[in-house]
């Protein structure tokens, strides 16, 4: 780098300085040189933004306005299958309260090569998909009197799934320990005798629907899958999501994978992924609608429930019950609440923030509530 | 197998239900079984409902037999000659009405053109699928329903003749037009409901066109020559009441001119309009604040010394007087007793109302818009003819809204007008717009309607020719006089110090959460101190307790009781909304200490 920008280092961020570096003129005197910096100094100065500027409120009202004209709960179809996700204003509040459990969970897996060109790429779809032991068979039958179920297994989504009558004994053995008291397996069903006092239907019965949900092969969660070839590669897209369990096969490219789920990004990939994700997620949903708000709003609201490394929703249990003031929680939804605990523990409000000033109608400290004019009163001769 | 209901209640099976259908509405038809009877035959579930109770909504129709409806050419000349009745056609079984479900099983003809075999009854006329306010539209059949809907709510806000009856009737709140005219394009409906006695708008000449930008976003521009000439001119009336209560203790008020001496005692000008007996003289002019019926009232606890002590009387003021903001006419004054025998008094103010810039004014097709601009008649747009419009309205209020049928009677009352006829645009049955053209044509203006005109400012020529033609015009009752508010000073609520809301209590106008908002956006921090400075309260808070205190006057000093009396007390200035939040800790066992400390 130029030695005379590199003396900016400090004063503007490095990534501009060698951007501008290379923007150089070639042959430039060092006289023009430092014009340059000069300017550019300059220029980066009147971009900052001003101290006192109440940019909290500015990205509040930036995405909170044009959030009044979205349409309310729209569906909207991911493509081709009957696969659809949250968009609009549910799904903002959905990310923007940190919710544990969302609507739509969605996972987009890239592969890796080969087979992002399509090299099996139905046979592993299927592979990661949650199968439950239901789906494998044709009939359940009750027999009363033995206290016996009789399951007929259904062959063809055997094979399909690569599965054998023994692989199932070990599974249905595996999900419902303890009710068993023996299994047999031939050809194309298995029969169980349910362990139980005598004469118990609802012992049996209840095993029948409890083998029903035992989990059979793919990965747990994945609800749907769907191959879907984008642009060159081909990827799969699924209902439900398990970041942990699909970052552990060998053919996914863990670096492009993506799920929906925020909360999910945040306990696999930590903080800072989840803080991207969470901006990936609110601007997609601003740009389907064809809003236009500028994404440094949404990666301040990002930074804001992000910034103590846990993820906080902007709820009264998140990011509104960090604020130091009392009467600012207060404010915000339960008031009582906030106000008998700060009198039990005698809590002081320092009134250093907006919301408080304005209850006691008091200058804000923002903008031009901030300058104070500070003078010295002339000592008396007395 | 057939399951049959009679009203709602299971009641038996039947076996072949075409028939039983078929002769219970033969039966009704000739009488045997009940006019009020209605059956429904719900072929899907295999169930007839038989309905005989109250509430359903019924409608007559024609019955049809073989594609031949019963009603002849016979019995509309009996009906034109009095020789039958409505009713007496309905005994025959020419009309019936049928409900909802009848309604299901019946196929019913909207005219007699289109009537087939199949068909089982037949509109007595298409209008009838329209309510009455809804046919007063005309030429109804070329609007979107949605603005139907609107044009006849709208007609329904119109001032009119309401009642012949008006100079002694007492009604809240009622507007009276002055020169009310029957419409030139009328529909059957104005017939029908005798709408030549009960008029609710004027026949105006109507031009389309922009002007100046004072008709954007539907706003029209009103002729202030058409206004001198009482387009528009109507009268506002409100009654006033006082009664003379009776209370415990053989007390009671009194309709009187107030002493000075009596509690609430407004001032001498106030009174200046009164006679002797307490009330105001008809034909005086009163603005707000003026007392119309002087009233004195007892006072309104007696404690137990007062009541012996009647000398000492301390009635109340309780006098009728003008709102803010109002003014008239008194009109009429009627005394009369209540049904307790006591003395009732009412008085009555009439204003007239000129309309002025903000009054609201409609066609019949949902097209309202308020006055923007009152133009001189001289600089009013004027055709070849030397015709000036009355109404100049936009024409960007055509387009999305479609409503055909505001343009179509704008030829039609062009023509109607220039012929000295009315024209007939019921919906469905109207005359023919090229029959309209042609006739237009044939007086002599162009066949579209369309006419030169200048501008009345420069004299100039339009480029374009203009859509000029007559129509009907309703002024609607929302008036700015209502609704005119502003508020710089005035009074404030008791329990908070903020100001009053609402126009009636001459209120301020609020600054919400997100106001406040904008504000802080855009770091006007000391603007938004000085906007929330209506309940700006100087307070002693004492150093050493931070508790509020008061100033006591007797000893010239602050106060705070709970204090040592060395404690040093400061004022500070908050919003009395906070102090009050600070009272109400206290009322919940929460002690809300005051840190002061110097800003600087």
């Amino acid at each position: 780098m130029n030695p005379t920008l590199k003396k900016l280092i400090g004063k503007i961020p490095e990534n501009i300085l060698e951007e501008a570096n290379s923007l150089l003129p070639k042959g430039a005197s060092a006289s023009k040189i430092q014009k340059i910096a000069d300017k550019l100094l300059e220029e980066y100065d009147y971009a900052k933004v001003a101290a006192g500027e109440s940019v909290g409120i500015v990205s509040a009202e930036s995405i909170g306005e044009p959030g009044t004209q979205m349409t309310l709960n729209t569906f909207h179809f991911a493509g081709v299958a009957e696969m659809n996700v949250t968009m609009g204003l549910p799904r903002i509040i959905e990310i923007l309260d940190c919710r544990k459990k969302i609507k739509t969970p969605m996972m987009e897996i890239y592969l890796k090569s080969p087979y992002n060109k399509g090299k099996d790429i139905r046979k592993l779809a299927l592979s990661i998909k949650e199968t439950v032991f239901e789906e494998v068979t044709k009939e359940f039958l009750i027999n009363i009197v033995e206290s016996k179920v009789e399951i007929k297994l259904n062959k063809e989504r055997l094979k399909e799934l690569g599965l054998t009558l023994n692989n199932l004994i070990t599974i249905i053995k595996k999900g419902a320990k303890g009710q068993i008291q023996n299994i047999k397996g031939d050809s194309d069903k298995i029969t169980v005798k349910v362990k139980s006092k005598e004469e118990n239907l609802n012992e049996v019965y209840k095993f029948k629907e409890k083998v029903r949900k035992v989990f059979v092969k793919g990965i747990k969660g994945i609800k749907q899958v769907l191959p879907v070839k984008r642009g060159e590669e081909f990827i799969i897209i699924t209902a439900g999501t398990n970041l942990k369990k699909i970052f552990e096969l060998n053919w996914v490219d863990k670096e492009k994978t993506i799920s929906n789920d925020v909360i999910e990004i945040y306990d696999t990939l930590g903080i800072e992924a989840a803080r991207q994700a969470l901006i990936n997620e609110v601007y997609k949903v601003i740009e389907a609608q064809g809003l236009n708000v500028d994404i440094r709003h949404i990666m301040l609201t990002a930074d804001t429930m992000c910034t103590s490394g846990v993820m906080k929703g902007i709820t009264r249990y998140g990011v509104v019950s960090e604020k130091s003031s009392v009467l600012a929680r207060a404010s915000f939804e339960t008031p009582i609440k906030h106000i008998i605990n700060a009198a039990l523990i005698g809590e002081k409000d320092e009134l250093n923030s907006v919301i408080e000033n304005v209850m006691l109608n008091q200058a804000v400290p923002i903008g031009t509530g901030l300058p104070g004019l500070v003078t010295k009163e002339k000592e008396s001769k007395k | 197998m057939n399951e049959v209901f009679i009203n709602g209640k299971y009641s038996g099976t039947i076996e072949n239900p075409g028939d039983f259908v078929k002769q219970i509405k033969q039966e009704r038809r000739k009488g045997v079984i009940s006019k009020n009877l209605n059956v429904f035959h719900d072929k899907k579930s295999n169930e007839i409902h038989i309905s005989t109770s109250g509430g359903r909504a019924r409608r007559p129709l024609i019955i049809v037999k073989d594609g031949i409806p019963l009603l002849t050419e016979k019995h509309i000349k009996q009906l034109q000659n009095n020789e039958i009745t409505w009713s007496d056609l309905v005994d025959q079984g020419i009309i019936e009405y049928i409900d909802a479900g009848e309604e299901e099983n019946a196929l019913v003809s909207f005219d007699e053109k289109s009537l087939t075999p199949h068909h089982t009854h037949l509109e007595i006329d298409s209008v009838t699928m329209l309510g009455l306010t809804t046919s007063l539209v005309p030429f109804g059949n070329f609007n979107p329903s949605a603005r139907l809907n609107a044009g006849s709510k709208n007609q329904k806000q119109a001032l009119g003749f309401y009642a012949s009856n008006f100079p002694i009737r007492l009604d809240m709140d009622v507007n009276l037009l002055h020169y009310p005219q029957v419409p030139i394009v009328n529909t059957i409906m104005h017939e029908i409901s005798d709408y030549k006695h009960h008029p609710a708008g004027q026949n105006v000449v109507v031009a389309v066109m922009s002007y100046k930008g004072y008709n954007m976003e539907d706003a029209i521009v009103l002729n202030q020559g058409s206004i001198d000439r009482g387009l528009g001119r109507s009268t506002y009336y409100r009654p006033s009441l006082a009664e003379e209560l009776r209370y415990s203790g053989g007390l009671m008020d009194e309709v009187t001119v107030p002493d000075k001496d009596i509690k609430g005692f407004k001032s001498e000008k106030d009174y200046r309009l009164l006679e002797g007996d307490g009330i105001i003289f008809p034909e005086a002019k009163v603005a707000e604040d003026d007392v119309i019926i002087g009233k004195t009232s007892p006072p309104r606890f007696l404690s137990g010394l007062d009541e012996y002590n009647l000398a000492s009387s301390t009635r109340r003021e309780s006098s009728v007087s003008l709102r803010h903001g109002e003014k008239g006419v008194i009109d009429f004054i009627l005394l009369t007793e209540n049904s307790e025998g006591n003395k009732l008094v009412a008085v009555r103010i009439r204003d007239q109302r000129i309309p002025e810039i903000g009054d609201k004014f409609t066609s019949r097709h949902g097209q309202k818009g308020v006055i923007g601009i009152i133009v001189p008649n001289s600089d009013m747009p004027f055709t070849t003819s030397g015709i000036v419009p009355d109404i100049i309205f936009s024409p960007h209020s055509i387009p999305s809204r479609m409503t055909v049928a505001h343009l179509l009677e704008l030829i039609a009352g062009k023509t109607g007008s220039l012929s000295g006829r009315f024209v007939n645009g019921t919906t469905f049955n109207s005359e023919s717009e090229e029959a309209l053209r042609e006739e237009l044509l044939s007086l002599g203006f162009r066949e579209d309607g369309s006419e030169t005109m200048f501008d009345g400012a420069t004299g100039l020529q339009y480029k374009s020719k203009i859509y000029v033609g007559n129509m009907y015009y309703m002024k609607l009752k929302h008036m700015v006089a209502n609704k005119l508010h502003s508020r710089a000073r005035g009074p404030i609520q008791l329990l908070t110090r903020q100001p009053t809301e609402g126009r009636a209590k001459e209120g301020g106008l609020r600054l919400g959460e997100m106001e406040k908002d904008t504000f802080i956006a855009h770091g006007a921090s000391l603007l938004l101190k000085e906007r929330f400075d209506s309940d700006r309260t100087v307070i002693p808070v004492s150093e050493e307790t931070g508790i509020m205190g008061f100033y006591d006057t007797y000893n010239d000093k602050q106060m705070e009781p709970v204090s040592s009396e060395t404690a040093e007390i400061n004022d500070i200035e908050i919003s009395y909304a906070f102090k009050l939040m600070l009272d109400e800790f206290k009322s919940l066992g929460i002690y809300p200490k005051l840190i002061l400390k110097n800003k600087y």
